[in-house]
């Protein structure tokens, strides 16, 4: 009975979609007022129906019902009960529902911030969402509902949670990255909204940037998260793996990073307006693309979502129709898109579009490559091929490198003109400094010379030099250091904040590449391995029971120097149910190095295969992430979007002139 | 020219730029990156060379997993059902690593023996990977078309 209301709240849910996606928009063509007003309602209760599917679903999980078909291939009776709420998202047809349900939630959000904006734009930026919503409801209808039923002959129990996702890891993993990932459906809204009404002013940009930092910030923390957890969950010591489902994630990420930027040119100097919409655009694409590249099953993938052609075929035609929809209409309304004011050759603004091209450009390397061996497959007629790590690296790395050079020059300059000299004078001895610093330091640490490690250090500390430098320079004309540092915006510390994130990142991701070292060995116990500094000691393993698993639990003292270090147990557990094997990690963290051990598998001589890690500064890698997001969600937080939230229509009138050249 | 088109025309050329770079940048990489893939029955046809970095796929063939006492060594044969091939690793094996079940592996050719650098199996047991799959149907194809040649009608399969 239970999963039957489910059922009717997803029908419902779908029919408010559908009637959100239609009446507000003609609604706010029109001018009719009373339809302009439903948006807010529908919107509202496409988020009660969803929400409640989302509960009956959690609730058929935590009571057992294995006659429900998703609950059944993802669940057992014994599994814990908090895996038993979070397998809700632990396949196609549940994470697909908790997507729309997060659509839905940025609705509610939309609904909610958006008091100041004129109703019929917010009217029409529900209506998309709706139409949005309408589709990705109607899909699961059609082709994958979490809700439909094994009657009569319902399974005894169910076939248990994959292992590897019956981890804390998992838990936040998926929200966050979903969250992220359709926050981009907002912004993509606001921009077909602007589109469509013709208002392609600063103030939509202004409206679209806290929403599009936000999406960025949340999506930033879902990639951590899932690098995080496939670090120590899958046992191959690794943080990024290019795997055809990490990539598209990646490319989206990319291409918010653009748009984030451009966002701000559009805001504070009304030019490359068609740019930016154009990435807005482009931005949700890659979402829906991505969603098309997991669910397809097209590509072979350590995520292995059960794959069906015809959920495939729906996505793709549901891409093909939003976005041939979406430049279709850019294309009609692109002469509205007229700059408005000049720039010269050395300004911010170039060197943000230069931002832009080497994100995209990156974005749409990573994309050829997560796509050529399906385009290769077809052209060649059947022959398989993959590619690897190597290419993304090769193609990747030296992007990024070039992207840091002027996210530093960047930073620095002024809006519409800069002096060459002007550059010169204030980042010379920045440079100066990076490279002999970054020449020195590793080499003053590991006493050998690694051009890699020196090109890292150099790259990041030009970004963390290059900001303690303009951070100087703004308080210049002031009393005091402190006074100037009060002075400035709170959504320019939002920007250093996250560009000092992204050097963190560049640091630990290439510092970690290079001096990482492993080690594969059988041991015996009582045998010691050792691996840099420190040295392994296996003492031996111990059966354990779990709650939904058999385990051999290793212990292994860590001695560095001859000094104790700690104890670490890393286990091999066999899950009751499916009968899979699946391996705990054992790790030590730390902020310089982490300690790093998997188990393989017991000899019949009783000795153990095992691999041993030593991975410097790995834990920066999500450290700048953290950081990265953080500084987004503080420039979300300046006063200078809730201040026009009461004055806007002053401010329409006022000239973007007045804008603190300054903030950004 | 106008200031505007000349500015344009900049931003053109910086984009155009940018593209051109990447587009080298990436079929560079490209030509070097891929791993091309093929069965136990196009290496048993001698359809590779030795030493070149490519990808197997098939079954793990029962019984066939032999490792040693006193070191990482395993040895183990990948069958297509049509031809089966020995492969040499050391390593840790996945999780999901079993006999029965499908196999990817990386890795060269020497002397008819593949050498793994890195042995893959997948998430999820009941799923088998497009390149196991696309290998047995391979091998099931040819060995229809043998038959057909030999009893000279087609064989229900």
């Amino acid at each position: 009975m239970v999963p039957e209301l489910g059922q009717f709240s997803l029908i419902l849910a779908f029919c408010l979609a559908a009637v959100l996606g239609t009446i507000p928009l003609i609604g706010a063509s029109t001018g009719n007022r009373l339809w302009i007003g439903l948006a807010r309602p529908l919107a509202t209760g496409f988020f009660v129906f969803l929400t409640l599917c989302l509960l009956v679903l959690g609730y058929s999980f935590v009571t057992d019902d294995f006659s429900v078909m998703f609950v059944a291939q993802h669940s057992n009776s014994l599994l814990p009960l908090q895996y038993k709420i979070t397998a809700v998202w632990g396949g196609h047809e549940g994470s697909f529902l908790f997507w729309t349900w997060m659509l839905s939630g940025w609705m509610l959000a939309v609904c909610i911030f958006s008091k100041a904006m004129p109703d019929d734009f917010v009217a029409r930026v529900l209506s998309i969402m709706g139409l949005i919503g309408a589709g990705y409801t109607m899909f699961m209808i059609a082709t994958s509902n979490p809700f439909d039923r094994v009657l009569p002959m319902s399974p005894a129990d169910g076939a248990d949670l994959n292992s590897a996702l019956q981890d804390f890891g998992f838990i936040i993993h998926p929200p966050s990255l979903y969250m992220g990932y359709v926050g981009f459906s907002v912004v993509f809204a606001f921009a077909i909204a602007a589109l469509i009404s013709g208002r392609l002013d600063s103030a939509w940009a202004r409206w679209s940037r806290p929403w599009a930092n936000a999406a960025w910030a949340i999506l930033t923390i879902g990639i951590a998260l899932g690098s995080w957890w496939a670090y120590y969950e899958l046992g191959w010591g690794g943080w990024w793996a290019w795997d055809p489902v990490e990539n598209p994630p990646m490319i989206n990420w990319l291409i918010g990073t653009a748009l984030i930027h451009s966002l701000a040119v559009t805001e504070k100097r009304g030019v490359f307006k068609s740019w930016t919409v154009l990435l807005s655009i482009m931005a949700f694409a890659a979402s829906l693309l991505g969603t098309f590249i997991t669910r397809s099953g097209l590509l072979t993938s350590v995520h292995a979502f059960a794959s069906d052609p015809t959920r495939g075929i729906y996505i793709l035609g549901f891409l093909g129709f939003v976005i041939g929809g979406s430049l279709l209409l850019f294309a009609f309304r692109a002469p509205l898109m007229k700059s408005e004011f000049g720039f010269a050759a050395v300004s911010r603004e170039v060197f943000l579009l230069i931002n832009n091209i080497i994100l995209v450009v990156a974005s749409a390397a990573i994309l050829l490559g997560t796509l050529y061996p399906m385009v290769y497959q077809a052209v060649s007629g059947g022959e398989l091929i993959s590619v690897g790590p190597p290419y993304f690296n090769i193609v990747f790395v030296p992007l990024m490198s070039i992207l840091v050079i002027f996210l530093g020059l960047g930073s620095v300059s002024r809006w519409k003109k800069t002096s060459l000299a002007y550059l010169k004078k204030q980042l010379l001895v920045v440079a100066i400094a990076a490279l002999v610093l970054g020449l020195v330091l590793p080499l003053a640490l590991t006493l050998e010379f690694s051009f890699g490690a020196t090109f890292a250090t150099a790259l990041g500390l030009w970004v963390v030099l290059g900001i303690l430098q303009d951070i100087r320079l703004k308080s210049a004309n002031k009393p005091s250091l402190l006074a100037g540092m009060k002075s400035l915006a709170v959504s320019y510390y939002g920007m250093q904040i996250a560009h000092f994130g992204f050097a963190v990142i560049l640091l630990g991701s290439g510092l970690t590449s290079i001096y990482s070292i492993e080690k594969s060995v059988l041991l015996s116990p009582g045998q010691s391995v050792e691996l840099g500094q420190y040295e392994f000691l296996f003492e031996g393993t111990e059966h354990l029971s779990g709650p939904n698993f058999e385990a051999e639990r290793a212990t292994f003292q860590v001695l560095r120097d001859g000094a104790f270090v700690r104890e670490l147990h890393p286990e091999k557990r066999i899950y009751t149910a499916s009968r899979t094997p699946s391996t705990e990690m054992a790790i030590d963290a730390g902020f310089t190095r982490d300690l790093f051990i998997t188990l393989g598998e017991e000899r019949d001589s009783g000795a153990w295969s095992m691999s041993l890690y030593i991975k410097p500064f790995v834990r920066w890698v999500w450290l700048g992430a953290i950081l990265m997001a953080m500084g987004a969600i503080v420039a979300v937080t300046d006063k200078r979007y809730r201040r026009l939230k009461t004055k806007t229509l002053e401010r329409e009138a006022a000239s973007d002139k007045t804008m603190q050249p300054v903030s950004s | 020219m106008k200031p505007h088109r000349r500015k344009k025309l900049t931003i053109i050329a910086f984009i155009a730029t940018g593209l051109g770079v990447a587009i080298g940048l990436s079929l560079y990489a490209l030509s070097n990156a891929i791993d091309l893939f093929f069965t136990p029955s196009q290496i048993a046809a001698g359809e590779v060379n030795n030493g070149q970095r490519i990808r197997i796929g098939g079954m793990v063939k029962e019984g066939s997993v032999a490792k040693s006492q006193d070191s990482l060594h395993v040895e183990f044969i990948t069958t297509d059902y049509s031809h089966d091939l020995l492969v040499r690793y050391d390593g840790i094996l996945p999780d999901l690593f079993r006999e029965g079940q499908g196999v990817v592996a990386e890795g060269m050719v020497a002397n008819g023996v593949f050498e793994a650098s890195r042995v893959l199996a997948k998430h999820d047991e009941n799923y088998m990977s497009v390149e196991v799959k696309a290998a047995l149907d391979a091998a099931e194809r040819d060995r229809n078309l043998t038959e057909m040649a030999t009893e000279g009608g087609p064989s229900g399969s």
